[in-house]
């Protein structure tokens, strides 16, 4: 067609993938983003199942009252790992790395910004996660004080084991990996885009990772320079957080907080992005409200450096502070209420093909509900004085993380498999592994609401006997095992599509963004022609010349 | 059916508020849920693409009144929100102004001390208060930080060390209600929990005047011999017995630990059994927890459990 252009002049120096080489030393060595994204993918897998078996053992621990599994020591390990390893070893590098994988192909680049950036970043998180999982060598196992270490239990003399100097350590590297992440990902979106692809055209998933992107530069320094304040604590007697020497343990709780909140949009804001992709594509129509989708999530994104303090209203801050940290947080329903609706509204009057993508899509609307609503419950201070540290948060935000975040995951997992690696998944076992977790998460779940308003505190590692405490407990510890094996089946669908899987062409959805333009998987340059640009989706416009959705716009 | 606690049992008027507010907003959630679910499965029905048809739908790319509508909706549901919380912050938590503390509360690695300022009354773990009073309790911590937390009756506060909370706190009924501490402190946060043990003034004032009594040291048999091991043994170390010399407040005041329920937080029953077995090994109940296994032999253990019996 003589329509299409070239992207980029290719380099005249190619970059050093040793793409031609299929060794190990063609991953290792690897700048290519591609490859990059992939480990970071494979990498997550592994955490996954790790974090997994974790939650696993908490779970049998609680399964009846005074049960007797493991030690105190044991299960307080285990909850601060399984919330380290799911937060800043899953969930956060599966977008980061699906993000890296897919931004340059959805904007028509070549690569990222800066690739030798990229690898680093990428290492950085295997490195990491390399020295928090260290800790299980020392003497006295990893850290047992939980994912939010509040000081002054963190430091010294309450914490005299190098469990949270490896934790600390461990995640200062994450944190230095998603700040250049971050960077690079912001260089990337607002200088590479091809031409015709402006910021209103952009998929929603790279607006989503652009968002996220600004919210990791802003607030990875707070938590960073709270480690190393943590860790000038633990190791050179510094007295930042202990109040016996003068220092404070509310202000750790700020620092974590300031940091500990906005993450949990970075978590779940790239996972809108993916759903923002399937539910059009799926349904055979546009985003509805491309525009408050898209604005909606700068609204979040700017709303979210100004609620830390609702994990904090048990502190004693005054009820004005209280007053205006519900406020802020309430407001935060807001964007998130339009985003939901636009979702439903795109679904409204299409024709949808439940493919097992759209299936964890169509979910991921109802979990996610369900845990935004509790989420509005609890940013009002008097009803966070009741739930708060009980197993209604725990409810809470694994229907924000789970039934949000690794919902939408597993919906992008099936939905770019087959760019990734050429071959499609297994739709029977995917609609195995659907099925099975809609059931094993909310039997989990679902029933930790109750537990929580009836008094059950959270990080306990054991309970009395209380009047239905056993066997609602029992029930979610079945639900746990369910999850399990929806976990297996994912894995093994995974591990036999890549060998046995049917062979995938360039476009097997028929989407329309421009990742879906290349070969399956692409080639090491990703494009050798990109199509114009002159819509918010290329290739419906590719395949609807009569029916553009911007008729009006010149072709470049 | 058996009771069921926490929201379900509000038993003070604090709690009657908060809970109250809760269903109010569980309801308005469960409202907001069924539209999404419905909505949802509407679509699930309708909406879905026949196996032969391969023709697009209609493409609709946004409706500018209905982003209004559905802004301007959730913002009204979020002022009524936020308007119950300031009237609900208000009521729970209203202002000390120049009050005195009925109790000062202090957590400790795994257990909390209540001192009485105004009687001198100082125990552990088992909080008393006459029926039908708001006691104005001062929340503090000795170690790291811990949250006074009973559901039944009312809010969590933390105790944080270096900073004083305040919370009002009140029983509509006499019982025994459970609480815990609520913020992760350490190896054993599960076992540190509290009793509030709302009762009749008359029960109150007797059991205040109970414990401000200064028992008398047994001076014969195996109970004089159990005091004399107090002494000797390191327990006075970390307890106090009033009318002793044992005066530290590193564990729990023992002077009347007749008059209390549980050990070791509501690990065990307060039995003279559970005592023995306690002594043997405080470890075996409560891995992890400051007092250690004192290596102390059968005949010393029953004379220590004998001398804490003997004293009223």
């Amino acid at each position: 067609m003589s329509t299409r252009i070239p992207l980029v002049p290719e380099n005249i120096k190619p970059l050093p993938s040793l793409k031609g080489n299929e060794g190990m030393l063609s991953w290792v060595s690897s700048v290519d983003h591609k490859q990059i994204g992939l480990m970071y993918l494979m990498s997550t897998l592994v955490f996954f199942i790790i974090g997994g078996l974790e939650a696993l053992v908490i779970r049998i621990q609680l399964a009846q009252p005074e049960f007797d599994f493991i030690s105190p020591e044991v299960y307080n390990q285990m909850f601060t790992m399984h919330g380290t390893t799911m937060i800043f070893f899953v969930v956060m590098p599966f977008l980061i790395g699906v993000g890296v994988y897919l931004v340059p192909l959805m904007i028509g680049a070549r690569d990222m910004a800066f690739p030798r950036l990229n690898a680093l970043s990428f290492w950085l998180v295997i490195f990491g996660g390399i020295l928090l999982y260290y800790s299980f060598l020392t003497q006295s196992g990893p850290s047992e004080v939980g994912w939010f270490a509040y000081a002054p239990l963190s430091e010294k003399p309450f914490s005299l084991n190098k469990g949270p100097t490896y934790w600390a350590l461990g995640l200062l590297a994450v944190g230095i990996s998603s700040v250049s992440s971050g960077l690079n990902n912001i260089v990337t979106i607002l200088t590479m885009r091809v031409k015709g692809m402006t910021m209103r055209r952009l998929p929603l998933f790279v607006w989503m990772i652009l968002v996220t992107s600004f919210i990791l530069i802003f607030v990875i320094p707070i938590i960073a320079s709270a480690f190393a304040m943590m860790l000038l604590d633990r190791l050179l007697d510094a007295t930042f957080f202990t109040p016996a020497h003068g220092g404070s343990a509310i202000l750790w709780q700020h620092f974590f907080w300031g940091f500990g909140h906005p993450e949990v949009y970075i978590l779940i804001l790239p996972a809108f992005g993916i759903i923002s992709e399937v539910i059009p594509v799926f349904s055979r129509k546009p985003i509805f409200g491309y525009s408050f989708v898209a604005g909606s999530t700068v609204a979040i994104g700017l709303l979210s450096v100004g609620v830390w303090a609702h994990h904090m209203f048990a502190v004693g801050l005054g009820n004005v502070a209280n007053a205006y940290f519900s406020l802020a947080s309430m407001l935060i329903a807001i964007p998130t209420g339009v985003k939901v609706l636009n979702w439903v509204a795109t679904m409204w009057g299409g024709k949808i093909y439940f493919a097992t993508p759209m299936l964890f899509a169509t979910a991921f609307i109802i979990e996610f509900v369900m845990g935004g609503l509790t989420g509005v419950a609890i940013a009002s201070a008097p009803i966070n004085w009741v739930t708060t540290d009980t197993y209604f948060i725990v409810a809470h935000f694994h229907y924000v993380l789970f039934g949000g975040s690794l919902f939408a995951i597993f919906a992008g997992v099936y939905y770019w498999f087959p760019k990734f690696t050429g071959r499609m998944m297994s739709e029977t076992l995917g609609k195995w592994h659907f099925w099975l977790t809609v059931v094993g998460f909310n039997m989990t779940f679902f029933i930790q609401h109750f537990l929580g308003v009836m008094g059950m505190p959270r990080r306990t590692y054991t309970y009395h006997d209380l009047p239905y405490w056993g066997s609602m407990n029992l029930l979610s510890t079945i639900g746990a095992f369910v999850l399990a094996i929806s976990v297996i089946i994912f894995a093994w669908n995974i591990i036999w599509s890549l060998k046995h899987g049917k062979k995938a062409p360039d476009n097997p959805w028929n989407a329309w963004t421009l990742e879906w333009y290349t070969t399956s998987p692409p080639a090491v340059h990703n494009f050798d022609l990109v199509p114009p640009v002159r819509g918010r989706r290329p290739l419906w416009d590719l395949a609807h010349p009569d029916q553009l959705d911007e008729p009006n716009s010149k072709v470049v | 059916m058996e009771k069921l606690g926490g929201i379900f049992n509000p038993s003070s008027p604090e709690m009657v508020v908060m809970a109250g507010l809760t269903y109010y907003i569980i309801a308005i959630s469960i409202g907001i849920l069924a539209i999404i679910v419905v909505a949802v499965t509407y679509i699930v029905i309708r909406y879905r693409k026949g196996s032969k048809d391969s023709s697009e739908p209609y493409q609709n790319f946004g409706d500018l009144r209905l982003e209004i509508v559905w802004t301007i909706i959730p913002i009204a549901i979020v002022a009524v929100l936020f308007q119950l919380t300031c009237s609900t912050m208000r009521a729970v938590d209203p202002p000390i102004g120049d009050h005195e503390p009925d109790v000062v509360v202090t957590g400790h690695q795994w257990w909390w001390e209540f001192y009485y300022p105004k009687s001198g009354v100082l125990t552990a773990n088992e909080l008393h208060m006459p029926v039908g009073e708001r006691l104005l309790l001062r929340i503090e911590s000795i170690d790291v930080i811990h949250d006074f937390w009973v559901p039944e009756l009312g809010r969590k506060i933390d105790a944080i060390p270096g900073h004083t909370n305040y919370i009002w706190i009140g029983a509509g009924e006499p019982g025994i209600f459970l609480g815990a501490c609520a913020e992760f402190c350490g190896t054993q946060h599960a076992n540190m929990r509290i009793r509030v043990i709302a009762e009749t003034q008359e029960e109150f004032n007797e059991w205040q005047e109970q414990e401000l009594v200064i028992p008398s040291t047994p001076r014969s048999g195996i109970a004089a011999k159990g005091a004399e091991l107090f002494q000797t043994k390191a327990c006075m170390n970390c307890h106090t017995i009033v009318g002793t010399p044992a005066a530290a407040r590193i564990g729990p005041n023992l002077t009347h630990l007749n008059n209390r329920q549980t050990i070791g937080a509501g690990v065990l029953t307060n039995s003279p059994e559970n005592l023995t077995k306690w002594l043997v090994n405080p470890q075996k109940y409560k891995q992890g927890a400051l007092m250690p296994n004192m290596k102390l032999t059968d005949s010393e253990v029953n004379a220590i459990v004998a001398y804490l019996e003997a004293l009223k």
